[in-house]
């Protein structure tokens, strides 16, 4: 997905580019393809760290030390088996943290140093997934939705500065990520149309984002479904 | 398991996706599935890219550049690229494809592996002759980099191969450069075979693009409009197209829209206003001028839930006119036939694929509604008449023709078969190659 968000946005404009992540040969191949795309960009890949706080801040202070962040784009996360992490509580432990207590601590550290320069805007992908807790998958589900209540909280923080903080909440889509599912919903979005939503509604300050647009009303029935409904469902 | 079909839409059959996002990981992928075969934009029309019941990998996330020599005019990228994407990359850079079918949204992988051939074959060849080398992966293993260092017997392989002898991981593709992405272009109405033929010889010097569309609904068969283009030399201005129509076939209507009632006043139409812009000269962007049907999302609907057939053959450019005669008698009395006939020449440039389709001669292609057993009788009549006149049938587009005709339109079979990768298969191979 955040591969594709950078696609866009070179393509409207040339940009200082950094890619975060753990695969750093993987990145690499995503920085020469950026770079084709985008000559006149300049395309960095450092290798990140997700769970120490203390190199999570080191990361983000050494991106282009001096120079101003326009666009955080925040969007790691695994999707674990579900009842495997019911009985490992280690990957229980490893799923809440990568996808909730790591992008939030991201998205303050970005906040901090975005302070500095009085604008920005944060974005973090979340997950349709976090508004209601499901048994087939609140684990998941429960650490994206810890980043919706997140970023509400940072929105009020910032609500009177030029630092935009945009949560994404995507539906299934066609990534590496869901390509492992073993029952994989049929429908999915295409990874280049949730990309499209995620830079418009950007663009546009949006505070939070459905992609695609139907799961804003799927997901309001869903929260809505009283729990002796619910719970005789197999969601 | 999920149904996929090919563009011609005539079945859904239940197959097992493979994702292929990673080149370094499609060895083992290929290892943990075979056999498979790769899956591109699917554009194919009948089995060459489906394997009914079994593995499809699909290509397209392997979506990657790897580097672009805006000097040269040379791009590497992952099989999975769409040419319509280098093209949309490369214009603003001075280059251009030069070789690239009726539509763009096809990877680069699909077009390899069908050798495929656009409006300008006498100028340029088809689009093998613009592969300058490419990174194969065999299901045992092995990667093979074919290319004029070493290989080259792996490059006439795959080029025309069907994706048969492995999955193609990357490419790398000499373009041609351009002024820009606009083409000067000209409409001729003809009124028979013989205006046809005359004004194509004619055009073949002066003008890089040249199609016909044929009507081939009339008892006096023969009449159509033929366009030319060419590159316009100078840069202008505006560097975008029209506004880029996106009209789309939302929902597969219940019945054929293309039939026996709508198929004349839709010819007579097209043909009435094509003659009205007889012989004048216009600038047009290329993007609609070469693929028109690419405006329209899902065009291939229109056929309705059974879905269509294509047929498209080449004939020795010898006696082609007698031939390609007979062939739009037999259509236009069968009552079947398309509104999307089309008629090209291809010129002498060899193809380097073992089993590659374009030939010297003309070719003749047409969409044809599903009519069971009516369509397929016309089919074997027409079959005669192509392998008659020692012809071919394009794989890419068949979904049925026999294996004594595909036998004998591509003579190097035998030898392709020592090429053949044993984890691979599909539709296509399982119904004309044995397995």
């Amino acid at each position: 997905m955040a591969e594709h968000c950078a696609r866009l946005w070179l393509a409207e404009a040339a940009a200082d580019v950094t890619l975060i992540g753990r695969d750093t040969a993987r990145l690499e191949i995503i920085a020469a393809d950026l770079r084709v795309r985008s000559p006149e960009s300049s395309v960095t890949v450092v290798e990140g760290q997700f769970r120490d706080p203390a190199e999570i801040q080191g990361v983000v202070d050494a991106i282009r030390p001096g120079d101003p962040v326009d666009i955080a784009l925040i969007a790691h996360g695994f999707l674990p088996d579900q009842e495997e992490s019911q009985n490992d509580l280690t990957l229980c432990r490893d799923a809440l943290e990568i996808n909730a207590v790591s992008p939030a601590l991201y998205a303050e550290a970005f906040a901090a140093r975005m302070m500095k320069s009085g604008y920005g805007t944060i974005i973090i992908i979340g997950s349709v997934a976090g508004d209601r807790g499901r048994k087939s998958n609140y684990i998941y589900g429960s650490a994206k939705g810890l980043l919706n209540i997140y970023a509400q909280g940072l929105q009020h923080r910032l609500a009177f500065t030029s630092i935009r903080v945009t949560l994404v909440k995507p539906g299934p889509t066609a990534t590496p990520m869901t390509a492992r599912m073993k029952n994989a919903p049929k429908n999915m979005a295409s990874v280049e149309s949730v990309a499209r939503d995620i830079v418009r509604g950007a663009d546009h300050g949006a505070a939070v984002i459905y992609t695609p647009a139907k799961w804003r009303l799927i997901m309001l029935i869903v929260r809505l479904v009283p729990n002796f409904l619910f719970h005789k469902t197999n969601l | 398991m999920r149904a996929v079909s090919s563009w011609g839409r005539l079945n859904a059959f239940p197959h097992s996706p493979v994702e292929l996002t990673d080149t370094k990981k499609v060895a083992s992928q290929m290892a943990g599935s075979a056999p498979g075969i790769p899956f591109g934009m699917g554009r194919s029309y009948g089995d060459v890219c489906l394997h009914p019941g079994g593995t499809i990998w699909m290509s397209s996330g392997m979506d990657h550049y790897l580097s672009f020599d805006a000097e040269a005019g040379v791009v590497v990228c992952e099989a999975g690229v769409l040419l319509r994407d280098i093209q949309r990359l490369s214009v603003s850079r001075g280059w251009m494809l030069p070789v690239t079918p009726g539509t763009q949204i096809v990877t680069v992988g699909g077009a390899i592996a069908n050798d495929v051939h656009g409006k300008n074959h006498h100028r340029f060849g088809s689009f093998g002759n613009h592969v300058r080398r490419l990174r194969l992966q065999r299901s045992d293993g092995t990667v093979i980099d074919c290319g004029p260092e070493g290989n080259k017997e792996w490059l006439a392989a795959t080029v025309g191969g069907l994706g048969l002898t492995g999955i193609i991981l990357e490419a790398e593709l000499q373009l041609r450069p351009v002024a820009g992405p606009w083409l000067e272009t000209e409409t001729l109405a003809f009124g028979t075979l013989n205006e046809f033929f005359q004004i194509s010889d004619a055009s073949e010097a002066d003008w890089e693009q040249g199609v016909a569309w044929i009507d081939c609904t009339r008892g006096n068969v023969g009449r159509g409009l033929f366009s030319r283009a060419n590159p316009l030399p100078q840069v202008i201005e505006k560097s975008q197209p029209e506004k880029r129509s996106r009209l789309s076939i939302p929902m597969t209507p219940p019945f054929s829209m293309v039939n026996g009632l709508s198929l004349r006043p839709f010819n007579n139409l097209y043909y009435t206003m094509g003659k009205r812009k007889h012989a004048m000269r216009r600038v047009e962007h290329y993007e609609p001028f070469l693929y028109p049907l690419d405006n329209i999302q899902q065009w291939n609907r229109m056929y309705g839930p059974k879905g269509f057939y294509q047929y498209q053959s080449v004939v020795p450019r010898d006696g082609a006119q007698a031939v390609t005669q007979s062939m739009l008698e037999e259509i236009a009395s069968s009552g079947n036939g398309s509104f999307l006939a089309v008629l090209k020449t291809f010129g002498s440039r060899p193809s380097i694929g073992m089993l590659s389709f374009p030939r010297p001669g003309v070719t003749l292609a047409l969409d044809f509604r599903n009519g069971g057993q009516a369509t397929e009788r016309l089919f074997q009549r027409l079959d005669a008449i192509v392998s008659e006149a020692g012809g071919a049938i394009y794989a890419a587009k068949d979904a049925r023709m026999p294996r004594w005709l595909f036998e004998a339109g591509y003579p190097r079979l035998g030898e392709f078969a020592n090429y053949r990768d044993p984890g691979i298969r599909s539709g296509f191979s399982r119904r004309l190659m044995g397995n």
